[in-house]
């Protein structure tokens, strides 16, 4: 059994249809990058399985169970956490509440507090610093480390490198991949393709919020994914068109 | 710019050319009811005219201008104790009425330029401070002296009949005149900017709408209607008591009438005054229980049926009587009813 | 002279009574983003429930209160999870209006089921409703005036330690600042909220207690003590704890300071500092605008 199946997933913004018809399945243990566009539906697919949207159509299903209409903070608790795109830290609490904050869902499992500042050794001396006043890449940190602290079975990870200093990326990607190493399974949405194609074990490309190529790190290409990055793919990549 | 052959813009329907038609008749009907009716019926009808002019211009406040007030008896009560004190100064009574609401519109002007900068909640609370204190204040001339209150003598130069249909001619007068001026607003370039700013104030003033100044212009017409109607009110009751008219009944009046007529909509006031004086004319004498089920009425409202019945109508059947917004036709209905018009912030985070 | 300092004294200690009362609405503003008008009418609600179990069956007003203040947190959680979580969605105006609604149904509830006569529970604590220690010759503490004070800051204390040092207070915290974030950390933002709910009405159950024991009411009275407790509120800066009770103490000066000048000056003088406080406000967030668009302009 995959750990996460999704079905025929529609979800909407109003008029807008931003995820039309996917399927994707994740494997335990698996870590697989979303690539594709602005506005190519990357960011609604893994808030839609994080349950911050609700879908119109289609199901979620996580580790056996149907998950489509739990909302977000029950998700929590069976092992869903996303780190959200542009950090959404709670900017007026410290480092350290927000991290014990995470642990509201009660899920039991090897992270704590100290073991996020063991990962994210920059953190500690901000311990008592509220989140609004840290670097861009600290606050990352946090939001990652408050993601963990929920004990996931699989980490949802929206746009990790935005707006990060090169450095501060490669330190982010340096403590992921002590995660993707430990058997974390890992959904990530990542604008660097080669970043991407380096970290992930499996591609998702998807364009105007549907799939339109996947594969197995090495054996598709970057051409391959390019193309169906901006639509310009031909027939052969359009798997699940 | 391109002209879709498909798509043309009008204002008038052949239904809103029928509507305006009906009213102008309607009131012209009104206007010679004196003549046919006895004295109670002219009172009655005189009550209702002055519930519109409130349910009215509290709409435009609330339902146009996105501001709540609980304080709009501070407007009325003045405008009743300006009346008081120009007739007792030597002006004709009926003409001091009129003068009454115009003055306290021009002292309406002051308190917008500070309280317009409170926001939801606390507007609406702030006005009801202004309220109290205003109350306060006019409790300390000795003419009024207190809640004792004083009359309007000065009516007593006139013959009751007279009298009433003085009373009536002039609240169905200022009626008209109240409804014409918000129907004036309402087609001009201010009613657009009122109504882009009660769909999404944000984005009407990044569209370069004078949001202060468009609120400002709605704030004095509330004040002047709600003085007005405190002015007309003294009329028909002859008595003044503070008590009676700065209390906060009349805003709990005024949002039941425009929470179940239909909140931001034209006819939708007019539509919930006349079923509020046919419920008060009904269950008015059954005391508190009326005013618990006023209250429990415009709860129900605000949380199942925000638009109110006329809201609710206009939704269904796409009924528009008059001609304040723009059709645009060739437009698939679909389309029109899909946008969404609550003013809700699209959800952040698509990508 | 020492009239005047008495006066002084006692605004002061009115305050706290003021912090009290907005302590609660203070506390669902800065959470909910909301201002509950029914909250005056809702201290009423208590008030009548202590008479009722003072009168009828003989409960002292604080044994009471074991009785009345787990109801009013359960009547907060139900009116939140009924009547507030729908209004909220219903955006800006909504919550205005419903618990606007909500008010009058409330007072004429309770005056279908009480009356037009005034009540009180000074009856009911004996001595502690007039005694009072002297300082000097004109200058005298009341007892309950003192405990409603200290309660103020007991209250206002616990809050705070309770926001910072509890889950809870935590999630209400974190809530008030992003509540569509909380989910995605397991936090059920609708029980937060309802959480707040009852613990302001905790407050507001407290603050009927002392308004019963040291003042007269009526069904009618719950829209003054709103006012009260919106001015209080305002004037130490919306959403800020210990704001209140500055606010508190600023309103009760101005009333006790009024009253001394004409019978009339308790009310007028409040009101009117009230208006000048958010007057000055506004006039000095202009400025510091201005001032800032200066200093932005010429660096």
């Amino acid at each position: 059994m995959s750990l996460l199946e999704i079905k025929k997933l529609d979800v909407r913004h109003g008029l807008l249809q931003a995820v039309r018809g996917v399927d994707l399945t994740v494997e335990k243990g698996e870590t697989v990058a979303l690539v594709g566009a602005n506005g190519a539906g990357k960011t609604t697919l893994l808030r839609a399985i994080a349950g911050a949207h609700l879908p119109a159509g289609g199901s979620v299903h996580f580790d056996g169970v149907d998950i489509t209409h739990i909302p977000a903070h029950s998700r929590v608790g069976l092992g869903v956490a996303l780190v959200p795109e542009g950090r959404r830290l709670f900017s007026q609490m410290t480092v350290e509440e927000n991290l014990i904050l995470a642990r509201s869902a009660g899920r039991k499992g090897p992270w704590t507090i100290d073991r996020v500042f063991e990962a994210f050794p920059n953190l500690v001396p901000r311990r008592k610093a509220k989140a609004g006043n840290l670097s861009g890449g600290e606050q990352q940190a946090t939001a990652i480390g408050r993601a963990l602290m929920t004990n996931p079975e699989i980490l949802l990870l929206d746009e990790v490198s935005l707006g990060l200093s090169p450095l501060a990326v490669d330190r982010v990607y340096a403590s992921l991949d002590t995660l993707i190493h430990g058997g974390t399974t890992i959904i990530l949405v990542e604008q660097d393709l080669r970043r991407a194609m380096r970290v992930a074990d499996r591609i998702v490309c998807m364009l105007e919020g549907k799939i339109v190529l996947e594969g197995k790190r090495g054996e598709i290409t970057r051409e391959q994914v390019s193309e169906a990055y901006f639509g310009l793919g031909s027939a052969k990549g359009r798997v699940h068109a | 710019m391109s002209q879709d052959p498909a798509i043309r813009v009008e204002r008038w329907t052949p239904l809103s050319r029928i509507s305006i038609l009906g009213a102008a008749i309607v009131l012209a009907i009104l206007a010679t009811g004196p003549l046919f009716f006895d004295n109670n019926a002219i009172d009655k009808l005189t009550t209702l005219f002055i519930y519109v002019i409130l349910a009215v211009t509290w709409n435009a406040l609330a339902g146009y201008g996105g501001l709540v007030s609980v304080g709009q008896q501070a407007f009325f009560g003045l405008g009743a104790y300006a009346a008081v004190r120009l007739a007792d100064a030597g002006v004709n009574v009926y003409a001091s009425l009129i003068l009454a609401a115009v003055i306290i519109a021009a002292v309406s002007l002051p308190i917008s330029s500070f309280m317009l900068r409170l926001k939801g909640g606390e507007f609406a609370i702030g006005m009801w401070v202004v309220a109290e204190l205003c109350h306060l204040l006019v409790n300390l001339d000795s003419l009024v002296q207190g809640e004792t209150g004083t009359s309007l003598i000065a009516l007593n130069a006139y013959e009751a009949d007279t009298r009433h249909a003085l009373n009536y001619w002039v609240a169905l007068g200022s009626m008209t005149v109240i409804l014409v001026i918000l129907f004036v607003l309402l087609r001009s370039r201010i009613g657009s900017a009122i109504q882009a700013i009660r769909d999404n104030e944000e984005a009407a003033a990044a569209l370069g709408v004078r949001v202060m100044g468009t609120k400002r212009i709605i704030f004095v017409f509330a004040a002047f209607g709600a003085a007005l109607a405190g002015a007309l009110w003294l009329a028909t009751a002859i008595t003044f008591q503070p008590k009676t008219y700065f209390g906060v009944q009349w805003t709990a009046y005024m949002i039941f009438m425009v929470l179940v007529g239909g909140l931001g909509t034209f006819e939708g006031a007019i539509l919930g005054a006349l079923i509020f004086f046919l419920i008060e004319a009904w269950f008015g004498a059954s005391g508190v229980w009326y005013l618990v089920g006023l209250g429990a009425t415009a709860l129900i409202f605000s949380l199942f049926v925000p638009r109110g019945i006329w809201g609710w109508l206009e939704r269904r059947y796409g009924l528009n009587l008059l001609p304040l917004g723009y059709r645009i036709l060739g437009i698939r209905p679909a389309a029109r009813t899909a946008i969404p018009n609550d003013g809700a912030a699209p959800s952040a985070g698509t990508s | 002279m020492m009239i005047w300092v008495n006066q002084i004294v006692q605004g002061i200690l009115l305050g706290g009574y003021y912090a009290v009362i907005a302590c609660g609405l203070s506390f669902m503003f800065s959470v909910m983003r909301m201002i509950n008008l029914a909250h005056g009418s809702l201290a009423i609600v208590a008030a009548f429930a202590l008479f009722v179990l003072a009168d009828q069956y003989g409960l002292n007003p604080f044994t009471a209160l074991i009785l009345v203040l787990p109801a009013m947190a359960a009547l907060g959680w139900v009116l939140q999870r009924t009547i507030l979580e729908r209004s909220q969605r219903g955006g800006l105006l909504v919550p205005i209006l419903s618990t606007f609604g909500l008010s009058i149904v409330v007072d004429n509830l309770l005056f279908e089921q009480f009356g037009a006569d005034t009540r009180s529970l000074a009856p009911f604590i004996d001595e502690l409703s007039y005694d009072s220690w002297s300082i000097t010759d004109d200058i005298y503490i009341g007892k309950l005036a003192a405990l409603t004070f200290v309660t103020a800051i007991i209250i206002l204390g616990g809050l705070q330690l309770f926001l910072t040092r509890t889950q809870l207070g935590r999630a209400i915290r974190a809530t008030a600042e992003d509540p569509d974030t909380v989910g995605l950390i397991g936090i059920n933002a609708k029980r937060v909220n309802a959480a707040a709910a009852a613990i302001a009405l905790v407050t507001v159950g407290i603050a009927g207690a002392f308004l019963g024991m040291r003042a007269t009411f009526d069904a009618y009275a719950g829209g003054p003590q709103l006012i009260f407790a919106f001015e209080a509120a305002v004037i130490g800066g919306a959403g800020s704890l210990w704001g209140t009770l500055i606010g508190g103490i600023v309103l009760g000066v101005a009333q006790s300071v009024g009253a001394q000048i004409s019978p009339q000056g308790f009310l007028i003088t409040g009101h009117a500092v009230f208006l000048a406080v958010l007057f000055g406000r506004l006039h000095l967030d202009t400025i510091g605008t201005t001032f800032r668009k200066t200093v932005r302009r010429s660096a």
